[in-house]
């Protein structure tokens, strides 16, 4: 620690804190850099871990029965080494749960949130850093809880990432872990998200109106009323369920529940339809959590690197407020199946399409964005420009099971694991990774290598779509979701099954793409420090901070904004670009308090 | 550079930091018993003819008294707050001391109430109208409990904070009480639903 500690002493020089020890400075911080790293470095690992259980489980998809090679010893498999059903189903809980709750929203709003929030608002940290580094801490138990459920007897959750009652209830002892698990995460998400909407709204630099500010900041702040509205009816029901298995409630167990032949011994008289209905009053709007910061991170990049404006910035932000506000009643499309009626089907039909319109309105914002650009392929900038068409499909896709004729028919086939894997993960994740490669150099003082990104990327981008494309295709011909042997068993899966070898062979190809990007990640650290502020030619605030960013200050001397986020090629100046923090005169006058975009 | 807006007002939301924070609480905490309240709304009306006649459970006359408590409770929180804005640090201890005071005792009601449940054997599992009942009641003693804690730890850092930052501890005990006014508004609700109706 001891250059460390030498480039810390010239920070300390602009603030008026004492040398931190090891343990404050690095553990217990409370600076939303260390923070957001935190976060970032804890939710990549938990990323690699959710998507090692997915890898499993593409084997026994695609080779049922076979016993798994070099990991059958070491999981300690019952004879011949091969996957129980009942362990896949764990696999699949924890997968999901692991990569939203886990690795993505962590990821995209603990880690990007904490870290760039602050910096583009110009702020010297987030307004209450002691609720930020519980919220850290509190994430770190739930996952922690998640893990341990892995040693319980019976093993893990089993009753998928939605915990569906009246089975959860009845499931051994790992869903009570689960659900403690859940409320650790839930207070964690609540707390960041007060700390963020609070920091935008009252942190912002003089001269930082809401139209300038950078898409992402309106990202998050959506994200994060999304956040604090959203997860609480999920706390509630989670608390439900919790006293359904330890105190003997009956919320959700009906009365007259027979078990393997044998009455439930319960009052009864609860409802299992509550428990969908609580869960996806959160759990829609979760989707928009993984997506929202996802566009922002897409936003930025794609600005800088067409150097030139958004085009249609407010019509990014009315829509992402629009797509916000809507996304609180939709949920129950989820819930087509269950035969809810259809007077409220149709109703929840007609908000889905409606809610369709605004994501529409994003991606073509951002596809007229490349019109007319100098477009540099950077690393970041492949990352978004193969996110738009991967997003697209995936948001199209989605179309079908928003009405509920079709819903019907693909709802529990493989269709939906296609479509919803399309928008998170070359999606959402592509996205992150986009945000990674474009920030790494501001966090770290370091450039990633654009060689090995590439090496990254395209294999990455094929890999998934060999991975995803195949679901559509299979959920067409009927193959049910839920099937530990792939299909095998299953008449209407006969003619696609061979497509099972095919999308588990892209899981692990894109697993073994995932190893350039922790070699970049990591050797990257060890190249000389550039030290340079903005390698981007970037205009947003964070790059006016030096790279890394100075402790509790972020920055130099105060900022104060002047100019729209993304004035990239202005007209009748000499630089290529002009920072928001242009001291005011130096450049032409900015034509407004958002930018047109429009004009080039 | 410190934290902009920790002490003082921001000029355009007229909000410090602090009470900004817990207004967002209070709406993710309106959003949390409001599932618990639609839940209520749910199991009764799935249930039909099924549920039990509440107030024949229930102890009328005590929750009666413990409304009063929590309202009374409210009262002496806004006056300990104007009484440290009017720089009477004495008669702010005095209210403030009254409203953790009577905090305490909504909850020894509550226990007695809680008791006699169960010496009827009326527990959770008994019926779904009792599994709502404690979970909705217990939570908001929870509830009711954390504010105590907490209110607690300020009377017990007032004086400090009375002499290094007079405006800081004003606000301290705003958000305080705007939470308790929260909690006391919730039991407003509770009270009718689960007693009277």
């Amino acid at each position: 620690m001891a250059h460390a500690g030498t480039a810390d002493h010239a920070a300390h020089s602009h603030g008026d804190h004492p040398p931190e020890p090891f343990w404050r400075k690095y553990l217990f911080s409370t600076d939303h850099k260390t923070i957001g790293i935190q976060y970032g470095l804890t939710a990549l690992v938990f990323l690699f871990f959710g998507f090692c259980l997915v890898m499993i489980m593409r084997y026994s998809i695609a080779y049922p029965g076979s016993p798994l090679p070099l990991l059958g010893g070491l999981l300690n498999l019952p004879e011949p080494g091969a996957i129980p059903p009942e362990f896949y189903n764990q696999l699949g809980a924890m997968h999901g749960t692991i990569m939203v709750f886990l690795g993505v929203v962590p990821l995209a709003v603990g880690a990007f949130g904490n870290y760039f929030v602050p910096l583009q608002v110009g702020a010297p940290d987030m307004a209450f850093p002691k609720l930020n580094m519980t919220s850290y801490w509190m994430y770190f138990i739930g996952g922690v809880v998640m893990l341990i459920s892995f040693f319980v007897p019976g093993g893990a959750a089993k009753s998928g990432w939605t915990s569906y009652a009246p089975l959860s209830v009845i499931e051994t002892v790992g869903q009570t872990w689960w659900l403690i698990g859940m409320i650790f995460l839930i207070t964690s998400s609540l707390l960041g998200s007060i700390n963020i909407i609070t920091t935008i709204v009252q942190l912002r630099a003089p001269g930082l109106a809401y139209m300038r500010m950078p898409f992402f900041v309106w990202a998050q702040l959506i994200t994060s009323f999304l956040l604090l509205l959203a997860f609480p009816p999920l706390e509630a029901a989670g608390v439900l369920q919790l006293l359904d298995r330890v105190a003997g409630t009956s919320f959700f167990l009906p009365s007259g529940l027979v078990i393997s032949g044998e009455p439930l011994e319960v009052s009864g008289g609860g409802s299992a339809l509550l428990w969908q209905h609580l869960f996806w009053f959160l759990a829609h709007p979760e989707v928009y959590v993984l997506i929202l910061p996802a566009f922002g991170v897409i936003a930025e990049v794609i600005a800088n690197n067409t150097r030139k404006p958004l085009w249609g910035y407010k019509s990014l932000v009315y829509a992402a407020l629009f797509m916000g506000f809507m996304s609180f009643i939709v949920w129950a499309h989820h819930m087509f199946l269950t035969g809810m009626g259809t007077v409220v089907s149709s109703f929840f039909q007609l908000t889905t399409m409606i809610i369709s319109v605004p994501s529409i309105i994003i991606l073509t914002a951002l596809i007229l964005s490349l019109w007319g650009g100098s477009i540099r392929f950077t690393a970041p900038m492949k990352f978004a420009l193969a996110f738009i068409p991967m997003f697209g499909i995936g948001g199209l896709t989605g179309l079908p099971l928003g009405l509920a004729s079709a819903d019907i028919y693909l709802h529990d086939t493989y269709y939906v694991i296609g479509h919803f894997h399309y928008v998170v993960a070359p999606g959402s994740l592509f996205g992150l990774f986009a945000g990674i490669y474009y920030w790494y150099p501001k966090v770290t003082g370091r450039r990633m290598s654009e060689r090995l990104a590439s090496w990254h990327f395209w294999p990455s981008l094929i890999f998934m779509n060999g991975v995803f494309f195949p679901m559509f295709i299979q959920g067409m011909a009927g193959v049910s979701r839920r099937l530990y042997d792939g299909g095998a068993t299953y008449a209407h899966a006969q003619d696609v099954l061979w497509l099972n070898e095919v999308m588990s062979f892209s899981a692990w190809g894109l697993g073994l793409a995932q190893i350039f990007f922790i070699v970049n990640f990591i050797i990257s650290l060890r190249k000389p420090k550039e030290a340079e502020d903005n390698p981007w030619e970037a205009t947003t605030l964070e790059w006016a901070a030096p790279s890394p960013p100075l402790p509790h200050v972020n920055f130099r001397e105060p900022v104060a904004v002047t100019r729209p986020p993304y004035d990239y090629s202005p007209a009748g100046a000499k630089a290529g670009f002009l920072p928001q923090n242009t001291p005011a005169g130096t450049g032409p006058e900015p034509a407004g308090a958002a930018p047109s975009g429009a004009g080039h | 550079m410190d934290i902009p807006y920790t002490t003082a007002e921001h000029p355009e939301t007229r909000l410090y930091n602090g009470k900004l924070g817990i207004w967002l609480f209070l709406a993710s905490e309106v959003l949390l018993f409001g599932a618990f309240f639609s839940t209520y709304i749910l199991l009764r009306v799935g249930a039909g003819g099924n549920w039990p006649v509440q107030a024949e459970l229930l102890n009328i006359p005590l929750a009666t008294v413990n409304t009063v408590i929590l309202i009374t409770s409210s009262v002496t929180m806004v006056m300990a707050w104007a009484s440290l804005k009017m720089e009477r640090f004495g008669r702010f201890q005095l209210y403030f001391g009254a409203t953790i005071a009577l905090a305490l005792a909504f909850l020894v009601i509550k226990g007695f109430e809680y008791g006699a449940e169960f010496s009827h054997h009326r527990y959770p599992k008994t019926n779904t109208f009792l599994a709502i009942y404690f979970t909705m009641t217990g939570l908001h003693g929870v509830h009711i409990l954390a504010g105590v804690v907490v209110n607690l730890y300020h009377l017990a850092t007032a004086r400090r904070w009375y002499r290094d930052d007079k405006v800081r501890l004003a606000n301290r005990i705003e958000i305080a009480g705007l939470y308790w006014h929260f909690v006391d508004l919730v039991w407003i609700f509770l009270f009718p639903v689960l007693y009277l109706i």
